[in-house]
């Protein structure tokens, strides 16, 4: 039962994970200048009795450790607090933004990932050519772009000429009951935003993809393919890949966190309704409650995404899956 | 004799850069860029933080090469005095994140056991946790003050390195050379930084090219999100402003065109350099070795 124990293991560091994540965002937050009721209340005319008794309506007279476990138990019960600025329960802000994010980072990251593994290969497998170098440079460049200025350029070049919707999810004020007028709706406002995360992360899954291949394709079994007179698709596709696609699959798992701040970028330059333009949007108000759910929100998202690659590198990789 | 190491090693980090011709690209960009920030005060006619509101929003002219902003700034002055700050960003962050990398690396990989257990649970930590969301949230809190930014950003970066030297350091430790100088009564310390240090050197140098590039880029998202200084001239504000104007949707190209492509000059300047390097000391991803 390798492969079990293997998930087993992984899944705790993920438990761990978690945990130290959500004890950072509880200590961060109390380390904040200020004094959370009148951040919260923001009245300058409550009474020090008023004051008191809120401190003691929100547990805040009690010790530390004990408002961890609260915060952790209310973080589980999904009572995650209440925005200051929207005074309203964080939890029913929060649920229909994760949705709209999930619209927009999926098939981005699904398609530069796509994308990635294609050219990456081709690039290493032309290695030194033409088609290396113009690949690279290309990646690179992509890589090195600033995804809110490459979003505000498209904003600008839709404007002028391409006549795309550039901000938000739908257009308000008309009938969504046609659902074949509703995806359409949902794709003139999405291609902008898709387009600007999949380029951006593009670059990077390129990068990564050729670097795992041309270190695999330095190794003696494919000087040993080629002497043997295998055909070049064969080393590739039978000998090559294969061995690819293990530091492949954990260097993506790494460039996911990247992946996440591109989308912060692009929902907040395309007014995106999702987690990240929610943060921008906290972050502008100093709506602290806000922007911890949401900066919980996107690195518990990371984290699972790593334990699904975790699961999908147990798959692939032998040693854990025969032993 | 500490000089001369000194000399020595530059002069090999200097032969490195040339050899390669992505870095030597690289590290002509970056020059140029130095040269830029150098010359700023002399080839701009105006102060970066003049206003001058019976001229906003010009488009470029021969009085202001790159236009004016929505407050009338003369834009060639604000980008070229924006290099500097990227460029101080990118180096102390860098200064910062090497520290913090290579320590962690090099004592991590020579004391195996509990030491190394938890030091890589805090880099696994860092390596997984969205690095900008944390910045988000540690500079939203901290205040926004340029040293604030620049500490965030580098002690939040320095996971890749302190794992690549880690792994070097698990192989060198091995070598006979090590084992000989500790039979000859060398200490830990000595033996870290006096025989390992050097040979994972290089490997440093590359990575911490890459790692001004992220750090560059990373403050210029910051800035952008409004996390950060924005009296501070950067091309991160710049375009801040840029979008809070609405000038991409007004069509005002050359208030939002040169902070983007400025920015991405020099860190793609920053990436050639350090993608060079690693191909200069890492053979197998030299694309001219042939099967």
């Amino acid at each position: 039962m390798p492969y079990r124990s293997f998930i087993l293991r992984k899944f705790f560091t993920l438990v761990l994970t978690l945990f130290i994540i959500t004890l950072v965002n509880f200590v961060l937050f109390r380390l904040l200048p200020g004094d959370p009721i009148m951040l919260l209340f923001r009245d300058p005319r409550l009474t020090p009795e008023q004051i008191d008794y809120l401190y003691h309506k929100f547990g805040l007279d009690k010790p530390l450790w004990e408002q961890f476990f609260i915060y952790l138990w209310n973080l589980l019960r999904g009572e995650w607090g209440i925005s200051f600025a929207y005074k309203k329960p964080i939890m029913e802000i929060l649920i229909p933004r994760i949705t709209n994010s999930l619209i927009l980072v999926i098939p981005a990251t699904v398609l530069s990932i796509l994308l990635g593994v294609v050219t990456g290969v081709v690039a290493a497998w032309k290695r030194g050519g033409l088609t290396d170098a113009l690949v690279s440079f290309v990646s690179l460049g992509l890589y090195s772009l600033p995804t809110f200025w490459l979003g505000g350029i498209f904003i600008f070049l839709s404007i002028n000429y391409w006549r795309l919707p550039v901000g938000g999810m739908l257009n308000y004020g008309v009938d969504h009951s046609n659902p074949l007028a509703y995806l359409g709706d949902l794709f003139t406002h999405i291609t902008l935003p898709l387009a600007t995360l999949t380029l951006v992360s593009y670059g990077s899954f390129t990068l990564t993809v050729r670097g795992a291949l041309l270190d695999v394709l330095s190794e003696d079994y494919i000087r040993t393919a080629v002497a043997k007179g295998l055909s070049s698709w064969r080393v590739l596709s039978r000998h090559a890949l294969p061995n690819a696609m293990l530091p492949t699959v954990s260097l993506t798992a790494v460039s996911l966190g990247t992946a996440v701040t591109g989308s912060v970028l692009t929902e907040t330059v395309f007014n995106w309704p999702g987690v990240g333009r929610l943060i921008f949007d906290a972050i502008s108000n100093r709506d602290y409650p806000l922007l911890q759910a949401g900066f919980l929100v996107i690195t518990i998202s990371v984290l699972l995404a790593n334990f699904l690659a975790d699961i999908v590198y147990g798959l692939l990789d032998p040693r854990v899956k025969y032993r | 004799m500490k000089a001369g190491v000194v000399v020595g090693g530059l002069r090999s980090a200097l032969n490195a850069v040339v050899s390669n011709r992505k870095s030597r690209v690289g590290l002509a960009v970056i020059l140029a860029y130095v040269a830029l920030a150098i010359l700023a005060p002399f080839i701009s006619p105006y102060s970066p933080y003049e206003t001058d509101i019976n001229s906003i929003l010009q488009p470029p002219s021969p009085q202001h090469l790159f236009g004016t902003d929505d407050a009338g700034r003369d834009l060639f002055t604000e980008n070229m005095y924006a290099i500097s700050t990227s460029l101080i960003v990118g180096l102390f962050a860098t200064l910062v994140t090497i520290l913090v990398g290579t320590v962690v690396g090099l004592v991590s990989g020579y004391y195996s056991g509990v030491v190394d257990e938890v030091l890589m649970r805090v880099t696994d930590f860092l390596l997984i946790v969205p690095p900008v969301m944390l910045m988000i949230v540690v500079g939203s809190l901290l205040g926004s003050s340029l040293l604030n930014i620049i500490l965030v950003i580098g002690l939040l970066n320095w996971s890749p390195i302190a794992r690549v030297i880690r792994s070097m350091v698990l192989t060198v430790k091995e070598w006979p050379f090590v084992e000989a100088s500790r039979s000859m009564g060398a200490g830990d310390r000595l033996i870290m930084f006096k025989h390992i240090f050097p040979i994972v050197a290089p490997v440093v140098f590359a990575n911490s090219m890459l790692s001004v590039a992220n750090a560059i880029f990373s403050h210029a998202a910051l800035v952008f999100l409004g996390v950060g200084n924005i009296n501070d001239i950067s091309w991160g504000t710049i375009l801040h402003f840029a979008y809070t104007s609405g000038s991409f949707t007004a069509g005002y190209w050359w208030y939002f065109t040169p902070p983007g492509l400025m920015l991405l000059g020099l860190v793609l300047g920053f990436m050639l350099l350090g993608v060079g390097l690693e191909e200069v000391y890492n053979p197998k991803l030299r694309s001219s070795i042939s099967v």
